[in-house]
């Protein structure tokens, strides 16, 4: 993402102009965008023309449009972000009050307005805008009979690909059949990664399985490559990465990056270290209850004590729809950081963000144990469950 | 409109669409339906209320059939009353407590008694454990003479059990979830009656039921429909020998496949031929030692490596037992294949190494002797014969013997095993002593005079087959079969299959008809619960069938969830258990990813009462009730409605955190 500027006045109120450069900044935007914005940027319009004999023509007219958004739609596949909303800024083309859905496109600036920025988006320009943090890591996650292509980039994981075959197991005298179920299995996984990775983007290619799977998968790619001269797997051989995972399943893929061989050929990337901090809450549940909580209200009251050291947040809180509740958990953020507590916001596009948008999408790791916290009654379970709830629509 | 239209499986409503206005006319010129027809499948609510309000108040207290029928019918009686006992209107905890205790008092009286008869007294004893067992024990004592004088008393008046027109309502005491082999399900009624009907009654039927009276759609041959399941068994099974499935558990190296592979070779099922050929392309190896487990161990993979990777599967006949022997692969990665045999298994037999060293890494944690014995017990396989292996490297030292006996048996206590059904038997699987024949090592005989390995298989009891109940078939492998289709394969939990029955196939419920059916290799007319078979299921959609879903019947198809809640039981855990913890469900073969949604709450282990509601985290050898959801819809049933098929497994990252029971399926 390019920053092409930006002002924002003493009350926060402002714009800014952003270009955005690869798929992944369209999830920065996503997250930046909220109702009620207005955002201005070039579009496509078809446009009818009425002549004074009552005949119609209808052309395509590209032309620049302010809309103040009502809703947002965000493939995660393709990356996409499509906002809707009605026109504030009249032309000769488009009335006012006229409904526009704007495509944001790569490589196309758009001027984003709000009400009021607060310390979340700010930071999350700031972090897009960051070229250091892109690190492209693909994954495949397999075991016999499953397979996950994944992308992991800075503050996405895309699976890619999913492939599912049934193997037949061995049985008496048939052993081929199971071979050849192999195989082809394989076959399938190997141009999966040669459709859907980009070796120019990419770092590293983890290959995780259980047992022998990836020792056997990452011999029968070679022999192919030579065979069928695929060379771009051969001129990228030493990208390959053979690690330990307990299955085929996507959230094996925090096994992976847990991986000391791992993290130390990505080491500072957000995925692995969400992933990190994660286990360090639950390592902490574990030994000293009394220090680590979840769930809003205990977390809530943890922060009133100054007692919270880090706070794990998932961002999919920032995207609410409800303005309060929003600067409610922004408000949160800055009164840790102001007591000199570490904010780590999750992304919930990651496997650990996952995980912890289902577990409330907010915990706390505490300075000093508060067992008063858990002895009182946790009736806000259901509505955390509900803010973790609309994280699945995503 | 043309005449090769299927009309029967039309959607009417879409034809309909539009049409009348165009043509000016009504339907039942274009299509005519019978009135016999439509008698049949058209629900007249007059005629089900009638005869049903009808019935009601004639016969105000009808009789148990179980008073004028022999004891076949008390069976009868005693388990409809367990399987269509709907559990009272109770708040959580009420209910956590309640099916901990009913549980509880399982596990002391068994399956004679029925559930409704637990509950019932659970709730008058307010859950107190001793009173209730007291009043359950007491009374059985007291019925068991009173039943059996009882078989003569002349049959009372009320016959619903007569096939004739007028009464094929049952009592309507019964609810309909369940309907009886026997005689419902041929009348075309079912669904007349408006406890199930709910089309015009809004009768508050809880999803499991919908469910489950959405049977009555899926039409079966009468044939089918009126089997008598039993019979069919004594009449076919009666001079065969029992059927028993048995899996061979240990950790890694334990040496199970040689075990296995040496038992195989001297009872005679591998020929000298094979066994020649196996020892000439071991030695070329260098590894001679692995030269019977390459009798189980066929894959190319697997031999190189030599290790096991996936269930090895074989069979032996002893003296009254056909046996299939299931060869687990003991190292951790391959655990979920290991899973997938056990649920198969009847008995386990686990084999550990005696060598200095061996024994100790393989019983510590993280070893998998341990935990392959907490699994296949959690996975309901009661019986366990112990194999001390290798006992010749250690120069058949009893010292050793005792000392590994000790350990294990303090341990396998802990586990849930009872003494009585656990053996020791000391043997050596490569050098073949005291597998089939006595001890002749003077240095063994002199303090062993036990039995040997095939004498432990063959002492083996036979388990209780679930014939009577519906048919559920757990599917574990699909592949290509000779012939046309594709062939799946798997365990009858219980019921019976018979060729060209129809069945349900999966979550999707597709219908399929059974085209073929094998056991062993051989051509089959039936088959029935416990046995390992193969169908052949033509013009189904291989899309539809993944390892691990389950074939069930039509009349009583197999709930389809995507949410339900279980008891679970946490074992040794790193991390606790919170909230949206994604977990792998193991359930029969299949395995889904899964997250714990919902901790309902804590159990007190031993009392079943609720600790505490609610709880943020469950650690260490806890026990709670906990919601789970899966991503994709699963077959599964209540613990308390079928026991193969209420078990799960929850695993985490290669590691085995919870084992628990279904006990409630949204």
């Amino acid at each position: 993402m390019k920053l092409l500027g930006k002002y924002v006045d003493k009350g926060m109120q402002g714009n800014v102009t952003l270009m955005p450069e690869e798929s992944e900044d369209m999830w920065h935007a996503y997250n930046l965008i909220a109702e009620g914005d207005s955002v201005r940027s070039t579009t496509i319009r078809k446009v009818q023309n009425e002549t004074a004999t009552g005949s119609s023509t209808s052309s395509r007219v590209r032309t620049t449009l302010t809309i103040a958004v009502e809703s947002i739609d965000f493939d995660t596949q393709a990356c996409v972000l499509r906002l809707k909303g009605r026109n504030i800024e009249e032309n000769q083309y488009v009335k006012m009050g006229a409904y526009h859905t704007l495509d944001l496109e790569l490589n196309r600036k758009f001027e984003l307005r709000k009400p009021e920025w607060d310390t979340i988006a700010l930071e999350r320009i700031e972090m897009a805008c960051d070229p250091t943090q892109s690190a492209d890591v693909a994954a495949v996650v397999m075991q016999e009979g499953l397979a996950h292509v994944c992308l992991i980039t800075a503050s996405m994981t895309l699976v890619r690909s999913k492939i599912e075959v049934s193997i037949p197991r061995k049985r008496k005298g048939s052993v081929q059949q199971h071979e050849k179920g192999l195989a082809k299995f394989y076959e399938q996984v190997m141009q999966s990664i040669l459709r859907h990775v980009n070796f120019d983007v990419v770092k590293c290619v983890l290959i995780a399985s259980p047992g022998f799977v990836r020792d056997q998968f990452y011999d029968y790619m070679f022999q192919q490559a030579v065979k069928m001269d695929y060379k771009i797997l051969l001129d990228n051989k030493s990208k390959f990465m053979l690690v330990h995972a307990s299955s085929g399943f996507k959230h094996s893929l925090k096994e992976v990056l847990q991986d000391p061989a791992v993290l130390a050929k990505m080491s500072d990337t957000k995925a692995a270290g969400e992933v990190k901090a994660l286990e360090q809450f639950y390592m902490l549940l574990q030994c000293e209850p009394a220090k680590a909580f979840y769930g809003k209200k205990h977390v809530l009251q943890a922060a009133e004590s100054q007692a919270i050291e880090t706070l794990l947040i998932s961002d999919n809180l920032f995207r609410c729809q409800d303005v309060n509740l929003r600067k409610e958990y922004v408000n949160l953020v800055e009164s840790v950081r102001d007591a000199g507590g570490e904010v780590k916001i999750f992304s919930s596009m990651h496997i650990s963000g996952e995980q912890l948008a289902q577990l409330t999408g907010i915990a706390a790791l505490l300075r000093f144990p508060m067992p008063e916290l858990e002895d009182s009654d946790d009736d806000d379970d259901e509505e955390g469950a509900a803010g973790g709830a609309d994280s699945d629509s995503d | 409109m043309s005449r090769h239209r299927i009309v029967r499986t039309m959607d009417y409503n879409d034809e309909y669409d539009g049409y009348d206005d165009i043509y000016g006319h009504s339907v039942e010129d274009e299509h005519c339906i019978s009135p016999t027809d439509a008698q049949q499948w058209l629900y007249d609510r007059a005629r089900g209320q009638q005869s049903i309000s009808a019935f009601i108040s004639k016969n105000k207290d009808i009789q148990e059939e179980e008073d004028d029928e022999d004891e076949d019918a008390a069976f009868e009686k005693a388990r409809r009353d367990s399987e269509s006992f709907q559990m009272p209107q109770l708040d959580e905890i009420e209910q956590a407590k309640l099916s901990s205790c009913v549980d509880e008092v399982r596990s002391v009286v068994g399956d004679a008694v029925s559930e409704r008869r637990i509950v019932e007294t659970s709730m008058k004893f307010e859950y107190d454990m001793q009173k209730i067992l007291d009043e359950i024990l007491n009374e059985e004592t007291k019925s068991a003479k009173p039943a059996a004088s009882r078989i003569k008393v002349p049959a009372a008046p009320v016959l619903p059990k007569s096939s004739s027109k007028t009464a094929p309502t049952p009592p309507p005491k019964i609810n309909l979830k369940e309907p009886r082999r026997g005689f419902e399900i041929a009348s075309p009624k079912v669904p007349s009656s408006p406890v199930v009907s709910g089309r015009n009654t809004p009768v508050d039927i809880g999803g499991d039921d919908i469910s489950r009276s959405s049977a009555s759609l899926f039409k079966v041959s009468k044939e089918q429909a009126l089997r008598n399941a039993r019979q069919l068994y004594e009449k076919e099974r009666a001079d065969q020998k029992s059927h028993i499935h048995m899996i061979v558990i240990g950790h890694v190296d334990a040496g199970k496949s040689t075990l296995m592979g040496h038992l195989l070779y001297d009872t005679g099922n591998v020929s000298q031929r094979v066994m020649h050929k196996h020892e000439q392309e071991s030695k070329k190896l260098g590894k001679q030692s692995f030269m019977y487990a390459w009798v189980l161990d066929e894959t190319g993979e697997e031999r190189a490596r030599g290790i096991t990777m996936d269930v090895g599967q074989s069979r032996i006949e002893t003296k009254t037992k056909i046996v299939t022997l299931l060869d687990a692969p003991g190292h951790k990665d391959f655990i979920p294949n290991m899973i997938s045999g056990a649920t198969q298994a009847d008995v386990a037999l686990l084999v550990v190494d005696a060598t200095r060293g061996e024994f100790e890494s393989g019983f510590e944690l993280g070893g998998q002797t341990r935990e392959h014995a907490i699994l296949v017990r959690s996975l309901g396989v009661n019986q366990l014969g112990v194999i001390i292996n290798k006992l010749d490297t250690v120069g058949w030292s009893q010292e050793r013997f005792t000392e590994i006996v000790t350990k294990l048996k303090s341990f396998l206590k802990q586990a849930g095993f009872k003494e009585s059904d656990v053996s020791f038997t000391p043997c050596s699987g490569l050098t073949g002593e005291n597998l089939t024949k006595n001890a002749q090592e003077s240095a063994l005989t002199s303090w062993y005079s036990g039995p040997h390995l095939l004498d432990v298989i063959e002492n083996f009891k036979i388990p209780e087959r679930a014939i009577d109940r519906p048919l559920r078939m757990s599917v574990s492998d699909i592949y290509k079969g000779t012939g046309s289709g594709f062939c799946i394969s798997g365990r009858v939990e219980t019921g019976v299959l018979c060729l060209n029955d129809k069945v349900l196939v999966g979550a999707s419920r597709e219908q399929a008809q059974v085209k073929s059916l094998t056991m062993n290799e051989f051509p089959q007319t039936s088959v029935f619960a416990g046995d390992q078979v193969s169908v052949t299921l033509p013009a189904l959609d291989i899309n539809n069938v993944t390892v691990g879903c389950i074939i069930s019947d039509p009349q009583t198809p197999i709930p389809v969830t995507t949410r339900f809640q279980a008891r679970i039981i946490v074992f040794n855990v790193k991390v606790p258990i919170t909230m949206g913890f994604p977990v792998l469900l193991h359930h029969q073969s299949l395995i889904e990813p899964a997250v714990v949604c919902k901790l309902t709450a804590l159990i007190h282990k031993s009392t079943g009462e609720v600790v505490k509601k609610k709880p943020r985290c469950l650690g260490n050898n806890s026990c709670a009730l906990v919601e789970l959801e899966t991503s994709r819809p699963i077959c599964i049933e209540r613990y308390a409605d079928f026991k193969e098929l209420g078990r799960v497994m929850l695993r985490v990252a290669g590691v085995t955190i919870a084992a628990g029971m279904v006990t409630k399926i949204r």
